[in-house]
């Protein structure tokens, strides 16, 4: 494996959920991005834009039936590239839990209520690294330990509802982090919790990656959230990705109409007082079909008769609007080259947007917050 | 927990006063009365009458019911008219032969309706599915004496596959340790009475297990569809575990929980199918007695055994309580 080959490859996902008698819902739809040892990626974009169910898809974790996955997601394992969409269910179970690991936004109702924690953390140990009895139990209590529970030993024997919302995520985390997994992702694993805790959960994320080098892929729908610790951010709508950048860029100017929205909806402690927030109107039920035009469209304030001549293709921002930059395959599949790109045929070019640049550090997310209350 | 123990014992007397006070009031209103079912038919008004003064029925209700409570209290239900013989008495050298059916019954109903029901869960909308639910549905429909007679008329009857009657063979002699023929035979090694006695209870078992198991079925499989959906469950699957770890421990601990609960209620309305079931297959035990103690108007026996299948009832349902707060921390805590 050369040290180019990503650890994890996502190309052209697609999740299409074809319910009895309804119509189909395309969740996913071409999404791509990859995953480095030690680097942070980010899934940002409204609920229902598909960040769970992408991730599901990995996880393999998706509804045996009236589900069709597409695309690819080779991930590099000890014997070998394996597409994760195409193992079987039994290879994905070993996966499960040693090689990829998720971490979910409810810590109370993710956690069996009539198991004891410390059950819940050995029996991953036990599943993956054949620990049992005492051995199995000190290292349960060292994973709560490093996770920042105090009084592991108790805490081991206690049910989830006698834990607070952040002790139970941390158990969560311990968990994940058992068997070190080189890919962990996390479904919106603040959403639940208070704004201090929220920043503490987020800096012992990023702790972990900087420590153990995992690939962590963050998914939320707030930009202030991943505006500290994502190192690669993805903006979904609908399905699918429009907007694509590294942080510094993509927060230094973000070209998209959705992006800048998203942006603009996080509260700014420079911003003067009793300046609006400027919320993307509508919802993402206003939406029309991505083979029609830009889904975005009914929403966005610089729509043009363009916006409705089909998809909008993702393009390197920043080029000539309109300019695709394929990879040198330039095949089907192939993303721009570009560190930097959009989906969208009236870009914002910079100006309005260039003075905003990237909070610094997990904790500059928590300020904001509490700014706002 | 004492202390919860206890006060669900003590609800036990406001629950049982209230409930004799029913009967009382019942039974008074019943036509007919023992002077027309302990004479012969020619028997004169005024022997009838003399019978209801030596009976004390000709005193005003709430004296009776008064003097009833005085004996109630010193542990005296008083004697069955039609045997002499003590109320207590006659409960407890019955109950053995109930209890017995009535574990059959319920082993019957859970061990068949738990994988049923999560096997339909599991197949949701297949033809296993749509059996569950559908013979469930006819489970509950059909009168539990009725089922019983046909069991008995085709199986023992034209199939000659099990005995149609008693709770075991004429002539098979056994030794009485305790009444739980069942038991004894563990006990002292007869393991051709332990055998006779499961042919008998074999179709009783099944008549009355017929309303529990389909209610067990169909709590089951809602049960096990609601938890199959919960996010522990996903939890669970992300962490690899094998998929009999998740089933066990993260599915059906969860899923048993409101089933554990139905399993005590059914327990106790078992009393009344025992009443149908027993007389059709002239098994000795307690529902019999009651239904000839109906026919006969043994207004003793009658009171003095529903008194004593609802102090049953609340004692199973106080354990059934028990078990789920030893099966759900969160219930424990409170
Ligand atoms: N099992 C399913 N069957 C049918 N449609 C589904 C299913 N799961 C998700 N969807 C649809 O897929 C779309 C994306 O859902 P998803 O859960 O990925 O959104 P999300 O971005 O995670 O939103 P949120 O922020 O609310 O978690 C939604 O329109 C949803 O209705
Ligand atoms: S393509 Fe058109 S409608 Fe879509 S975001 Fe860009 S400007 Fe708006
Ligand atoms: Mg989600």
């Amino acid at each position: 494996m050369s040290s180019s080959t990503p650890l994890l490859a996502v190309d052209g996902l697609s999740v299409v959920f074809r319910g009895r008698g309804s119509d189909e819902v395309r969740a996913v739809d071409g999404v791509s991005f990859t995953l480095e040892e030690g680097r942070v990626t980010g899934l940002v974009g409204e609920s229902g834009c598909g960040k769970s169910v992408t991730s599901l898809a990995l996880m393999g974790l998706l509804p045996d039936r009236g589900v069709e996955v597409g695309g690819s997601a080779v991930m590099r394992l000890p014997e070998g590239p394996a597409d994760l969409l195409r193992l079987p269910q039994r290879r994905m179970r070993d996966l499960r839990g040693s090689q990829m690991a998720m971490i979910f936004q409810d810590p109370l109702s993710s956690l069996n209520p009539v198991v004891p924690i410390g059950r819940q953390v050995t029996e991953i140990l036990r599943r993956h690294r054949g620990m049992r009895g005492p051995a199995a139990e000190k290292e349960a209590a060292e994973l709560l330990h490093r996770v920042g529970i105090p009084d592991p030993g108790r805490r081991l024997r206690e049910y989830p509802h006698q834990l607070s919302g952040g002790m139970r995520q941390r158990a969560l985390i311990a968990m994940a982090v058992a068997c070190r997994p080189r890919v962990m992702i996390a479904d919106e694993p603040t959403t639940a919790l208070d704004v201090t805790i929220q920043a503490q959960i987020l800096e012992l994320l990023r702790d972990l990656v900087t420590e153990e080098g995992t690939a962590l892929l963050m998914i939320t729908h707030d930009l202030g959230v991943v505006a500290g610790l994502c190192d690669d951010i993805n903006v979904l709508y609908a399905g699918r990705a429009v907007e694509k950048a590294p942080r510094a860029p993509l927060f230094a100017g973000p070209t998209h109409p959705y992006t800048v929205g998203l942006l603009g909806s996080i509260p700014r402690l420079d911003a003067p007082r009793g300046e609006p927030l400027t919320p993307i109107r509508g919802s993402i039920n206003d939406n029309i079909a991505w083979t029609q035009g830009c889904a975005f469209a009914p929403r966005c304030d610089h729509y043009t008769m363009e916006c409705l001549q089909g998809p909008p293709e993702l393009v390197a921002a920043g080029a000539a609007a309109g300019t695709r930059t394929r990879g040198p395959d330039g095949g089907s599949g192939g993303e721009p080259v570009a560190e930097h790109v959009h989906r969208c045929v009236n870009p914002l070019r910079g100006t309005d947007t260039a003075d905003r640049s990237a909070p610094e550090g997990p904790a500059a997310a928590g300020e904001d917050e509490e700014a706002q209350g | 927990m004492l202390r919860f123990i206890v006060r669900r014992l003590l609800q036990l007397i406001p629950t049982l006063g209230g409930l004799s006070i029913l009967l009382f009031v019942w039974l008074q209103r019943l036509p007919g009365g023992p002077e027309y079912a302990l004479l012969p038919d020619d028997a004169t008004a005024e022997q009838r009458a003399a019978l209801r003064r030596s009976l004390g029925l000709d005193e005003p209700i709430t004296v009776q019911y008064l003097a009833f409570l005085r004996r109630i209290v010193q542990g005296d239900l008083g004697t069955s008219l039609g045997t002499g013989r003590p109320v207590t008495e006659e409960f407890f050298t019955r109950f053995p032969a109930t209890f017995e059916l009535g574990v059959t019954a319920m082993l019957i109903a859970v061990s068949v309706g738990v994988p049923l029901g999560y096997l339909a869960a599991r197949r949701r909308g297949t033809v296993l599915d749509f059996a569950a639910v559908g013979g469930s549905l006819l489970g509950i429909c059909t009168p539990v004496f009725f089922l019983a007679f046909i069991l008995k008329v085709v199986f023992a009857e034209r199939l000659g596959l099990f005995p149609s009657a008693f709770r075991l063979s004429p002539g098979m002699s056994r030794t009485d340790l305790t009444g739980f023929v069942v038991l004894d035979g563990l006990r002292t090694g007869e393991f051709d009475v332990v055998w006779d006695a499961l042919l008998h209870l074999a179709l009783p078992g099944l008549a009355l297990a017929s309303i529990p198991l389909a209610v067990i079925v169909r709590m089951t499989r809602a049960s096990v569809l609601e938890v199959l959906g919960e996010d522990y469950v996903r939890t669970a699957n992300a962490k690899g575990l094998h998929r009999n770890t998740v089933r066990t421990r993260h599915v059906m601990r969860n899923a048993m929980l409101p089933v554990v609960t139905a399993v005590g209620l059914l327990t106790g309305s078992l009393f009344a199918g025992a009443v149908l079931t027993e007389s059709v297959f002239a098994f000795p035990g307690i529902g019999s007695f009651v239904y000839a103690a109906t026919q006969g108007r043994d207004y003793p026996v009658l009171t003095g055994f529903i008194l004593l299948i609802a102090t049953m009832y609340v004692l199973i349902n106080l354990l059934v309580d028990i078990s789920y707060s030893l099966l759900d921390p969160r219930v424990r805590a409170q």
